[in-house]
């Protein structure tokens, strides 16, 4: 009698095919080679009487699962006279494989393409002849389900059968024992040339995740070292951003000054007022985040980032997201435009979307200069490390919050599954290379963004040139009357709401703008900010500057990166009305505390 | 008793992959990581409230959900 083996990937519906092809005559059998039983049915096909065998489903001849293994062991000892291999017709592109597996191994094959119906009503058209023709062999379309094509797959198969000549199970058995040599001289190699011990020796990777990844202590220590690697940023940076600061003041007065004397008064003050005080004042912190950059680059490269998702990835879960998605948002710290890129290792696209929701709130390196400057100006020198960590914590409280309330529209079922490396230190190539990085990116950003939204700032904060800088009679004192209603409330007031709508450029602006309007720098401009806010007023601003859109670059990569212009809007306008409505309670409520 | 899954294995313990039921795209990152029935595997540490499970395989360390590591049937080799 002759035997029919049915092949197909999971889920093609080949059980549906096997059912309505061997009508409910279908038993369980026991089959030489393997243990378990399959499902076989012995049917009429053109006048002569056929076995029929339904294999498990597989994705490939060679693959190592249980499935594979009872398929393999199947056909090694089995002569099949034909094998009907079902494929998902709308998956061709990733289950053509299996077929092209079959005619390399010689075996008799018929194509069957499954789900007709579902193909053309995804427009998917296929040219069965040239198919069959590159193939080698025949190919039919069926709908199992609705059971189209049955007659004339029938009589394909019945042809085929006719034709074929049975397989040869020690020919296949030759051809696929190429795979087990492979693995058998792998096998034999690591046994005999490679010693691993059966248990790693406690290495220092082992000791430190011993403590580090520690179920009850890894996650404060996580946070405990978060916190003094700012602190450490912080305390190091302040005087390299003094330093940078004088220098580029005494090259005000003792360089530019004298060079430009000769212009008209306006030329002057765009330029040095402006631009110069502008840049600069962004210029002065580029050490800060230098450092903050190779701080950065030390703990990515680490293997700690892998641990941190570790160890959030049991909260993570509960907001909808995964490790890795706590893993961007630490990259986020750096710049939020490439941690939105690095979505792309999600596949789930309902986990990579709400991950890219959040990551705008990760306090970023742009918005890490507005907050220096302005704790600097505001804060003592001993509450100026906490005050910064606390914006460090409502970033990270901001993007479990969005998670939270928006985790039920992005669903996901993504396994995490992710390699832990161990511990390293980087190179001081790598180092290097990150510096000049993150120099160079400034530069660029400081040649478009900044510059242009310092001059655009100046010029709406001085004219006209006949009532005094930023004055309620200016352009920007008209704008800012007009939002008044929106930004009082929050302590927000005329120059800084100006302030704040160039910030949604880019946030060096911000610092860089108040710099352009009052025409002052370094400690002059952190004195006068001083003398005009109080604390209350200061964090509120920090925190809308932190919660509210990061950047066009970041809303640019938000829209490329999603490829939907909706969802970048309703990212905006949601991080619009949480910035205000955390700045509006934390506002009124420090003010009816009696702040 | 059924098969143990490795996500009911305890830290220390140390068993053989005896199946991988997973969906295709899970079973070929599993296999490019080195998961093969056949090969041991050794359960290092649980994180706690439901987290993930820090796994040897080899010479590869992973980390991987619970409910991921219920999809891989083992027999336990040595109990802590």
């Amino acid at each position: 009698m002759k035997c029919i083996a049915l092949l197909g990937m999971p889920n093609t519906g080949k059980s549906t095919f096997f059912n309505r092809f061997t009508g409910a005559s279908a038993r369980v059998g026991n089959w030489p080679g393997i243990t378990i039983d399959l499902m076989a049915a012995k049917i009429p096909l053109n006048g002569q009487v056929v076995r029929v065998v339904d294999l498990p489903g597989i994705y490939d001849f060679h693959g190592f699962s249980e499935d594979e293994k009872v398929v393999r062991d199947f056909l090694e000892n089995n002569c099949v006279d034909l094998l009907l291999i079902v494929l998902n017709g709308v998956q061709l592109e990733r289950q053509l494989s299996l077929a092209l597996q079959a005619q390399q191994l010689g075996l008799p094959t018929v194509l069957l393409l499954n789900m007709a119906d579902e193909a053309k009503r995804a427009g998917i058209t296929v040219d069965i002849e040239k198919m069959a023709a590159s193939m080698n062999m025949p190919v039919a379309w069926i709908s199992a389900k609705y059971g189209e094509g049955f007659k004339s797959a029938s009589s394909v198969i019945a042809k085929a059968l006719l034709s074929s000549h049975p397989t040869d199970p020690a020919m296949l058995r030759e051809n696929l024992r190429a795979d087990d040599e492979i693995e058998a001289a792998m096998e034999k190699i690591m046994s005999e040339a490679v010693q691993i011990p059966k248990t790693m020796p406690v290495g220092m990777t082992a000791m430190l995740d011993r403590i580090l990844l520690h179920p009850l202590f890894g996650l404060p220590l996580f946070f405990l070292i978060m916190f003094l690697l700012f602190q450490f940023i912080f305390t190091l940076g302040k005087p390299m951003q003094d330093g940078m600061a004088w220098v580029l003041s005494q090259a005000r007065t003792l360089g530019l000054e004298p060079m430009l004397a000769s212009l008209p008064t306006w030329l002057q003050g765009l330029l040095l007022d402006g631009i110069y005080n502008g840049v600069g004042t962004v210029a002065a912190f580029v050490p800060v985040i230098i450092l903050f950059f190779l701080v950065m680059t030390v703990v990515e490269d680490s293997g700690y980032l892998s641990r941190a998702a570790f160890l959030m990835d049991a909260i993570m879960a509960k907001m909808g997201l995964d490790g890795r998605s706590f893993v961007m948002l630490l990259m986020g710290f750096g710049c939020n435009v490439p941690a939105l890129m690095g979505t792309r290792i999600m596949r789930s696209r309902s986990l990579r979307l709400l991950t890219m929701l959040v990551i705008p709130f990760s306090l970023c390196s742009a918005r890490l200069q507005v907050f220096l400057f302005l704790i600097t100006a505001i804060f003592t020198a001993q509450a100026a490390p906490i005050v910064l960590f606390s914006l460090y914590l409502l970033s990270f409280a901001t993007a479990l919050l969005t998670a939270l309330l928006f985790k039920h529209r992005f669903p996901s079922t993504e396994p995490f599954i992710i390699e832990l490396p161990p511990y390293r230190l980087p190179t001081t190539r790598q180092i290097i290379l990150r510096a000049w990085h993150e120099v160079r990116h400034f530069l660029k950003r400081a040649s478009k963004f900044i510059t242009l939204g310092v001059v655009a700032v100046w010029v709406l904060t001085h004219v006209p040139f006949d009532v005094p800088p930023a004055s309620a009679e200016t352009l920007a004192g008209h704008i800012s009357t007009w939002l008044a209603p929106v930004l009082s409330p929050i302590g927000i007031d005329a120059q800084l709401s100006v302030v704040l709508i160039f910030g949604f450029v880019a946030k060096e602006i911000v610092i860089g703008s108040l710099a352009a309007i009052y025409g002052l720098e370094g400690d002059s401009l952190m004195g006068l900010m001083a003398q005009k806010l109080d604390w209350v007023q200061a964090y509120s601003f920090m925190l809308f500057t932190l919660i509210y859109t990061p950047c066009l670059s970041a809303v640019a990569t938000l829209r490329n990166e999603s490829k939907s212009v909706a969802f970048m809007f309703a990212s905006i306008v949601w991080s619009l009305l949480l910035a205000w409505a955390v700045s509006f309670v934390f506002y009124q409520g420090a003010r009816a505390l009696g702040f | 008793m059924t098969e143990p899954r490795l996500s009911s294995l305890h830290p220390g313990d140390s068993a053989i992959i005896r199946a991988i039921s997973t969906e295709e795209g899970l079973h070929h990152r599993l296999l490019a990581l080195g998961f093969r029935v056949g090969k041991e595997i050794h359960l290092i540490r649980r994180a706690w409230f439901r987290g993930p499970l820090q796994i040897r395989i080899g010479t590869t360390e992973v980390i991987m959900r619970r409910c991921d590591a219920d999809k891989i049937r083992v027999s336990r080799q040595s109990m802590r």
